[in-house]
């Protein structure tokens, strides 16, 4: 439990360092295997990602291309009639904007609040610390279908079902304690010497985090943002619970309902809907996962 | 950091920790929101699950009528129901299928991204980022599409690429064991990525040096993997793992989706879906749930310990 004395991990640099063929050379792996092990990749890639080129490649193929004996592997007279069924259904930007509603809040709560309690645990220690950070564990751990019940519950008797704040209430309490492990990693990777240094100089503790500290934790709480935006955005669970009136449906929920009105049907349209979902949250994803993993890596294995 | 050394050394407490004792009291100020925020949404909910396991708790008592005390009868109920017991074993086995092939992939990917060169690794990477990064009901709906009996593209390419005739037209989840293989590809699927890039960060926190002594030592590269490489990533190794092991076992979306898309739901049932199927007869859901996470800290609580006793929280 080193939390404070840690020095910065290299984490909080995420690009990937090189493997260096020193560490390599010992190996007898000569450039042809190297190569070998390159092409295996390429085919693995292309395997994991076959699944998403198929659901992209299916939204823009028409009902005759995609019912037919023989798969089309490439939407060469694809159409856009597909997202164009989608994005005209209110339906669909109705579970927009609930989703958009809840992403926000969630994102402004648990962020905050995470914030505040990770600098708690890694800036300083008191008592109840390691319980705390226990408990945040043991917390994901419960199995959240046991919860529901209970929850509806709650949230019925003050009113809050079918509500964008209800749901939001849940989903911050359940995203919370892993934005609060992954934040821990990034506020313990920065050296408090150099909050002490601005101290002795004479800014006041707080100027000194804000001034010092806060701007090295932005890559962090970009990271714990995404991560928040990613389950409030893609939860489907609690909101089938929680979101009971099909006019407060969730975006995952309104996918679910058009794959059961589509299926063995219109399998285009289905796709369409699941592509318009995935996309802005993949683009968004791309930008800023290596500041994610490096966050849950800085948090397991630092104090 | 060498540049702060000196002003460090004239450090004077007064100076550096002003106002010590209220500090002290502030600390639990930064923790309350969020822990009123968890204890209002998950903390009470616990509780209350947790009493109401001990009760008689159905629709009547939802629409007012009295909770009655039943002590440890929903308890008995369900640990003398043979359906239960294999319900939980199922969701065992399938937690810890799930979690090993999870691993194992995710773990010769990361060793892989290691050893590979620039352009092939960031091939690797992007595709296990686009897996990782759509959303879980959208991969369930591309996943049924796959799988789909009369058009899905895998059934196609069994019986036309492999040969294997009779695939053609084959339903993949009416038959429960081919219901679990399904679901297992796309847990391991969608979780792969994320034990991979964490093992990945992981394995670039290896020092070269140590590795360039090691060599100089003549130590040969499988001895460095399993002798440096290996001891110095398992912190790791050991967080990514209990994760796994925590969400595998309590999987629920995934199940549910493909029970829903016509799979007989009482041959499938996993824990999650059994105690989702209890939700007019809450004590029993309670029960079941309370259950439940005796068994997640059953299967974890050797790893939390180790993990608390080497430091590694």
């Amino acid at each position: 439990m080193s939390a404070v004395t840690t020095p910065a991990p290299t984490t909080l640099d995420p690009a990937p360092r090189k493997p260096t063929r020193s560490s390599e050379a010992g190996r007898a792996q000569s450039r042809g295997g190297r190569r070998a092990l390159g092409i295996l990749a390429v085919v693995l890639a292309a395997m994991w990602v076959f699944p998403i080129y198929w659901m992209i490649n299916s939204a823009f193929l028409p009902l005759n291309k995609l019912q037919t004996p023989e798969p089309t592997f490439f939407p060469t007279e694809g159409t856009f009639s597909n997202f164009r069924r989608v994005l005209d259904d209110p339906t669909f930007w109705a579970a927009m904007r609930i989703s958009l509603g809840v992403v926000i809040v969630v994102l402004v709560a648990a962020l905050l609040f995470a914030f505040l309690a990770a600098l708690a645990v890694s800036r300083f220690r008191f008592r109840g610390r390691k319980g705390f950070i226990l408990t945040i564990l043991v917390v994901q751990m419960i199995p959240a279908e046991g919860l529901f019940i209970s929850q509806y519950q709650m949230l019925d008797g003050w009113n809050l079902v079918n509500k964008v704040a209800g749901l939001s209430l849940v989903y911050t309490a359940a995203i919370l304690p892993f934005t609060i492990w992954m934040l821990r990693g990034f506020v313990a990777g920065v050296p408090i010497e150099l909050e002490e240094a601005g101290m002795v100089d004479g800014l006041s503790r707080t100027a000194a985090f804000f001034r010092i500290t806060f701007p090295l934790l932005a890559p962090g709480l970009v990271a714990a943002g995404v991560y928040g935006f990613l389950q409030a955005w893609n939860e489907y669970t609690l909101a089938l619970v929680v979101m009971t009136d099909p006019a407060q449906r969730t975006l995952p929920l309104w996918l679910q309902g058009l794959v059961e009105s589509n299926r063995a049907t219109d399998w285009g349209v289905v796709m369409a809907g699941s592509a318009v979902i995935a996309i802005p949250v993949i683009v968004f994803f791309l930008f800023v996962q290596n500041k994610m993993t490096s966050g849950l890596v800085a948090g397991a294995v630092k104090g | 950091m060498a540049a702060m050394a000196p002003a460090l050394q004239q450090d004077d407490p007064e100076v550096a920790f002003p106002r010590r004792r209220r500090r002290k009291l502030g600390v639990y100020g930064l923790l309350v929101p969020a822990a009123i925020l968890m204890g209002v949404a998950l903390g009470y909910p616990l509780v209350r699950q947790f009493v109401i396991s001990f009760q008689e708790y159905g629709l009547r008592q939802q629409f007012g009528q009295p909770a009655e005390w039943v002590g440890l009868k929903n308890y008995t109920d369900l640990l003398t129901d043979p359906y239960v017991w294999t319900v939980i074993g199922r969701s065992i086995v399938f937690c810890l299928v799930n979690a090993a092939a999870t691993m194992l992939i995710g773990v010769a990917f990361a060793v892989l991204m290691s050893r590979i060169g620039r352009a092939s690794r960031i091939t690797l990477q992007v595709s296990l980022l686009l897996a990782w990064g759509t959303p879980v009901l959208a991969s369930m709906t591309v996943w049924q599409w796959l799988f789909d009996s009369q058009y899905g593209v895998i059934n196609w390419v069994l019986a036309n690429v492999f040969g294997l005739e009779d695939m053609a037209g084959h339903s993949w989840i009416i038959e429960p064991l081919s219901f679990y293989f399904v679901a297992t590809v796309i847990v391991v699927w969608m979780s792969v990525p994320f034990v991979a890039f964490s093992v990945y960060a992981g394995l670039l926190q290896v020092p070269e040096e140590t590795m360039e002594a090691a060599q100089l030592d003549g130590a040969s590269a499988r001895q460095r993997f399993w002798n440096i490489t290996m001891p110095m990533v398992r912190p790791v190794l050991s967080i990514v793992l209990l994760l796994q092991v925590i969400w595998d076992f309590k999987v629920f979306t995934q199940i549910y989706v493909l029970q829903r898309a016509g799979a007989p739901t009482r041959e499938t049932n996993l824990l999650g879906t059994l105690i989702y199927s209890y939700s007019d007869e809450f004590s029993l859901a309670g029960a079941l749930a309370t259950i439940m996470l005796v068994i997640t800290l059953a299967l974890t609580g050797f790893y939390i310990r180790q993990m608390l006793k080497e430091d590694e929280l």
